[in-house]
């Protein structure tokens, strides 16, 4: 019975959002009151089954039995019910956790931790395959992990899907006394949260991955620029990078292997422009997160002048998994130029939202119905905005589409960072255009006037078309605004608020009369 | 200090307590040899103050010679910082596209009226600032609301309203995913 002997209860920032900590504390209570002293309760990350949060785990001899969602007063009858014992007699007992089949038919590989283990355990993190891709590369020489990197066909996860390993390559190749990798993880795009889910369920994940590509081009020095709005992956990351320190994952002498690497967690400060790649390297050396103008590129000029290599979340603990398993065995999932799996993120008006991890190729529409369930509210969904806040808008006609990045694109839809919003039918896509301009207004760097001047303007001629005042003309004023935008603007900021306007515009034309 | 410029505001204005003034020296201390301190810094004094006094802003640039027209620039840059006391909470309503489809700006109207206050806007009492967000990283749980460094999910109104009575009430950290 003893091996037997754990509850798992998520602390994620989402499952804490529906009531973990509270759930938590009553097991504590029943715990006590029935004596059970050697049963003991795991803080895990999450599984991202977010509609079944919190989703409560009990060990049994066949594996993981979960139970969800599970409020504070279900406590007592889990437990008279003989929860602990691994009975499966409650209400909310959903069977086995692996055999659910929204978990089941996923292909987990930057998640496979996520929900399983306890993040800031690194026993429990070396008892799942972690720090395996840190240990063969270290063996490895600078050049032969860039290969490796190459060969998987990682594209940066972030949202521009620029290949990692040439990137690597550019910086491995900088002559400079002083490199860096920079994390990106200020996850600035609505409607997704699977960064937030990595820091927060496997931060060795990431940890590991950086280090590996301080190894591969010669950084001694990782900053992970994070948003101040994920309080709770702040906790985590400190807590799990003390803990590397202390065990000789990071430091001076990293595993003995004569490489030092340290690394250290910068806080953003509510800036989406921060999320693109030049002006986060401008936040973090203290200044306004403006964007630089390209050339010079960040893996030549970088973090104080220096080669910087900036990668997304994923795209770094994706690297671990690569090292760890070997680039055929990842590249051999996906499809076309779009290789390996990506996490995508199911939110807004979906039933079952959530973490679905799958080898691209998968279509939007098993996306939102195999996976989401349709709408929350039973209402028929109308229009889905995939990609972040600067994604388009897409009809259901176009919701057969294989997702993977040549595909979208051939549609001038956005995959970016994965995110998929999804509106029923009382959606006014006028509204939505005009949030799109609006945040666009807030959040300019300001550098340019197609973006800073455009995007004000836009919002006052929606305003107008939605009162009706000379609907024809203002729409064509609005249509000449989207392309000044899309042609004059220095970044994707300016360059691609257009796209959910004008997608708006297209398919939904009745929703501006 | 900035009461010998000629564009200071009049001394009771900028008036600091001495504690905030020592605070605010030693957070400068604690991170001016970080390679690109600034924000680490402004962080720190605004968790600890809950604002970047001007007092700050006149003794950030002394110390890491920079004018303070660049500091307050870095300062008014960022959503995050203020440069007037806020409320003891500060309650921040996601206005982002997930939260949309899932009665978001419904809920964002009904903070407004409730609290009587528009974005950025501090209870007279001093109790609460309103503040947007866009995105908490909780979009699978749909309409989102931030109280410090709890986060709460599928929040409609009435939860909203006994937020807000809690908040009053019972110790912050039993609120969470109420
Ligand atoms: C306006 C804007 C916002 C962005 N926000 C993010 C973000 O939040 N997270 C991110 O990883 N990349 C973001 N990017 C992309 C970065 O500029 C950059 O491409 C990325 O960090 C590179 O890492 P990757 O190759 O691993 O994706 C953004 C880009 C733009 C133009
Ligand atoms: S497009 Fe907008 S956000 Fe991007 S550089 Fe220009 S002004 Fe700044
Ligand atoms: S859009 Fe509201 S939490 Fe992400």
């Amino acid at each position: 019975m003893s091996e037997y002997n754990k509850i798992y209860i998520p602390r994620d920032s989402s499952s804490l959002s529906m009531g973990a900590e509270k759930v938590a504390v009553a097991f504590q209570l029943a715990l006590q009151s029935s004596n059970t002293n050697d049963t003991t309760i795991v803080r895990n990350g999450s599984r991202g089954l977010y509609w079944l949060e919190p989703m409560v785990e009990v060990d049994t001899p066949e594996g993981r039995v979960a139970y969800g969602p599970v409020k504070a007063r279900d406590v007592e009858s889990l437990v008279a019910q003989g929860m602990l014992e691994g009975k499966q007699d409650h209400p909310l007992c959903l069977g086995l956790t692996e055999e659910i089949p929204y978990l089941k038919k996923q292909q987990r590989l930057t998640f496979a931790r996520a929900g399983v283990i306890d993040p800031v355990s690194l026993d429990d993190y070396l008892a799942t395959d972690g720090y395996t891709g840190l240990k063969r590369a270290i063996e490895l020489s600078p050049q032969a992990i860039v290969d490796e990197v190459k060969e998987s066909g990682l594209r940066g996860r972030g949202g521009a899907a620029f290949p990692t390993g040439i990137k690597w390559q550019t910086v491995l190749g900088a002559q400079s006394a002083q490199k860096y990798i920079v994390c990106n993880a200020d996850e600035g795009d609505s409607g997704t949260f699977a960064d937030r889910l990595q820091m927060e369920a496997d931060p060795f994940g990431l940890i590991e991955g950086m280090t590996i590509a301080g190894l591969a081009v010669g950084a001694t020095q990782g900053y992970i620029y994070l948003r101040e709005e994920y309080p709770h992956a702040h906790e985590i990351l400190d807590e799990a990078i003390a803990i590397a320190e202390q065990n000789n994952y990071l430091g001076d002498n990293v595993l003995g292997s004569g490489n030092a690497f340290h690394l250290e967690v910068r806080l953003g400060a509510k800036a989406y422009i921060c999320g693109e790649e030049t002006a986060l390297l401008e936040s973090l050396e203290g200044k306004r997160g403006m964007v630089r103008p390209k050339p010079p590129i960040p893996a030549l000029e970088g973090l104080f002048g220096q080669p910087t290599v900036v990668n997304n979340v994923l795209s770094l603990s994706t690297v671990a998994i690569i090292l760890a398993k070997g680039a055929d065995f990842y590249k051999d999932f996906g499809m076309g130029r779009s290789l390996g799996t990506m996490p995508f993120q199911l939110a807004g008006n979906l039933k079952y939202a959530g973490l679905v991890e799958m080898a691209f190729g998968i279509t939007l529409r098993e996306l939102l119905y195999d996976f989401g369930g349709g709408s929350f509210n039973g209402k028929p969904l109308r229009s889905v905005q995939a990609g972040g806040p600067l994604g388009t808008y897409m009809p259901e006609s176009q919701w057969d589409v294989k997702m993977d990045y040549e595909e979208m694109a051939a549609l001038g839809a956005v995959l970016g960072h994965g995110g998929i919003v999804a509106f029923d039918d009382s959606v006014d896509m006028a509204e939505q255009a005009r949030f799109s301009m609006e945040f666009c207004v807030v959040e300019s760097c300001g550098k340019c006037t197609p973006c800073r001047i455009g995007s004000t303007r836009g919002v006052e001629v929606i305003d107008k078309i939605r009162a009706g005042e000379d609907r024809e003309d203002n729409i064509e004023l609005l249509e000449e605004l989207c392309e000044t935008m899309v042609d004059g603007s220095l970044c994707a900021m300016g360059g691609m608020t257009p796209f959910p306007v004008q997608s708006a515009l297209k398919y939904f034309s009745e929703d501006f009369s | 200090m900035s009461s010998s410029s000629p564009n200071a505001t009049p001394s009771k204005a900028v008036a600091v307590n001495a504690a905030h003034l020592s605070a605010i020296t030693s957070h400068i201390d604690n991170n001016a040899q970080k390679p690109g301190p600034l924000l680490p810094i402004l962080h720190d004094i605004q968790n600890d103050i809950g604002y970047i006094p001007d007092a700050a802003i006149s003794e950030i640039s002394k110390r890491l010679n920079l004018s303070r027209a660049e500091v307050h620039g870095v300062v008014s840059f960022y959503h995050h910082f203020s440069t007037k006391p806020r409320g003891r909470h500060i309650i921040e309503v996601c206005c982002a596209e997930s939260c949309q489809a899932l009665g978001g700006r419904d809920l964002q109207k009904h903070a407004k009226d409730k609290l009587g206050l528009d974005w950025y806007q501090t209870s007279k009492d001093g109790e609460i600032t309103l503040e947007p967000v866009y995105c908490l990283g909780n979009c699978a749980c749909s309409p989102a609301v931030r109280v410090g460094k709890q986060i709460l999910g599928r929040v409609d109104n009435d939860d909203f309203d006994e937020l807000i009575e809690e908040l009053t009430t019972v110790p912050v950290t039993l609120m969470e995913g109420r």
